[in-house]
């Protein structure tokens, strides 16, 4: 069924199957292979999506859901050739090992930093309690996230110029 | 998994949906923030002809709160719960336990009617509405129905609720100043689902002991349940460390836990009574 919603800022028709879901519309209809998916039953974390400014797992949501919601993945948040503040600290921080989960630490991150700015590491542990790291780094990325809140009390830790 | 192929709607009225629900004959499914529901198309679990999206049906997302008490819509996600400053003093026994609902990105998508119509019996909201009376009130293709908290849950992942009936609301009676609680839990992880978890509270009689004690637990069994022997014990008494220690003793004694990958039916045992012990520590601290 035809399903028109905002992805990155853009406004997106699509023509996809009932059981589709938000994470295997993005990747395999709109090509936009950042969201990652790893368990595809709500566990993992990987495919986190922003919608409507709020992190939700693009796998436990039906395309056909996101009728009239706006949509902000991984790609939305930097420009090509500019990492946001968050991504900056994650590199800094080497907050990642094989990258797998990266866009949903990222775009998990990037939620709650914009609402919560000046949360503690008990509170970054917390919410990132719902995204796996197979890699078990997990001590770099909340370090990085920490790291990252001072962007976000400045402004809204995007880079410039791109919506999202 | 990809999830099963099946037919979707989403109606713009309670009837309608109803009526899609009603035509089915048990074929389909109503999906509200589908948190529960799309991990079991996933697994194949479930595999609905039809499911009804409750999305677009009006005024199921209000929080209300008046005298009788805290109605929650049955759209209310976790999320509006934490939000919604009102409720720490309407209903602390709530919130405590939604802050133990799930993780960050499911708080923002899963509803209280979906928790209840799915019925795990280790989630907390079934257990909050089984430990405060609740009444979970209903719309179907014969008319509108309020069923009480205790009737509601049969045994795991099943309720009373028929085939063509959705859930509209959640009644929690109203909660007086002063009335003492504690929610604990144990879980492998925060937002994991409970191992064990205890809700609990008491009003206070003249004499300072507890009055109307409510002692709920949440994953030893097929369903949450109220344990009448534990109230016994705290009723008339004054909750101190003796009290407190029979009351988790008598707690042990009461339930049936299940066994299961995460802990055997002695360690549930045993661990339903210290969160029995600890909320009733918090309770009357």
């Amino acid at each position: 069924m035809a399903t028109t919603f905002e992805v990155n800022g853009r406004t997106v028709e699509v023509e996809v199957e009932p059981r589709m879901t938000l994470a295997d519309c993005l990747r395999e209809v709109l090509r936009l292979t950042g969201t990652h998916l790893g368990c595809e039953h709500g566990v993992c974390g990987a495919c986190t999506v922003l919608v409507d400014g709020e992190a939700v797992r693009s796998c436990l949501i039906l395309a056909v859901q996101a009728e009239g919601r706006s949509v902000t993945t991984i790609e939305g948040l930097s420009s090509d050739d500019e990492l946001t503040p968050l991504q900056q600290s994650f590199r800094k921080h080497h907050a990642l090992q094989c990258g797998f989960c990266t866009p949903g630490m990222i775009t998990t991150a990037h939620a709650l930093l914009s609402e919560e700015p000046d949360c503690d590491a008990d509170r970054v542990r917390e919410v990132l309690s719902g995204n796996i790291c197979r890699c078990t780094g997990y001590i770099s990325i909340v370090e990085a996230v920490l790291d990252a809140r001072s962007a976000y009390r400045k402004g809204d830790g995007k880079t410039e110029g791109k919506p999202g | 998994m990809k999830l099963p192929a099946f037919e979707y709607a989403c109606p713009t009225t309670l009837a309608e949906a109803v009526t899609l629900l009603a035509a089915h004959d048990g074929e389909a499914k109503a999906i509200a923030g589908g948190q529960s529901l799309v991990p079991m198309l996933a697994f194949r679990i479930a595999s609905p002809s039809l499911l009804v999206d409750l999305r677009k049906l009006p005024g199921l997302d209000a929080i209300r709160i008046d005298d009788s008490g805290v109605r929650l819509g049955a759209m209310v996600r976790w999320r509006d719960i934490l939000d919604d400053a009102r409720l720490v003093r309407a209903h602390p026994l709530l919130v405590a336990a939604v802050r133990h609902v799930a993780h960050y990105q499911i708080r923002n998508r899963g509803t209280v009617g979906g928790s209840i119509a799915h019925a795990d019996p280790a989630a907390e909201m079934p257990g909050i509405v089984v430990a405060c009376d609740a009444e979970i009130a209903v719309t179907g293709k014969a008319g509108a129905r309020v069923i009480p908290a205790n009737e509601f849950f049969v045994g795991a992942l099943t309720t009373t609720l028929a085939p063509d009936e959705i859930i509209t609301e959640i009644r929690l009676p109203a909660w007086p100043a002063g009335r003492r609680f504690g929610f604990e839990e144990f879980a492998l992880r925060r937002g994991d689902f409970a191992i064990a978890a205890a809700a609990v509270f008491y009003d206070q009689d003249s004499a300072g002991g507890a009055a109307n004690a409510h002692v709920g637990v949440i994953g030893v069994g097929d369903r949450p349940a109220r344990l009448a022997p534990v109230e016994a014990v705290l009723n008339g008494a004054r909750v101190d460390a003796d009290v407190i220690a029979r009351a988790a003793a008598a707690t042990s004694a009461a339930v049936e836990p299940p066994e299961d990958i995460h802990a055997s039916a002695a360690y549930r045992r045993s661990l339903v009574g210290t969160m029995v012990e600890r909320a009733l520590l918090a309770a009357a601290a």
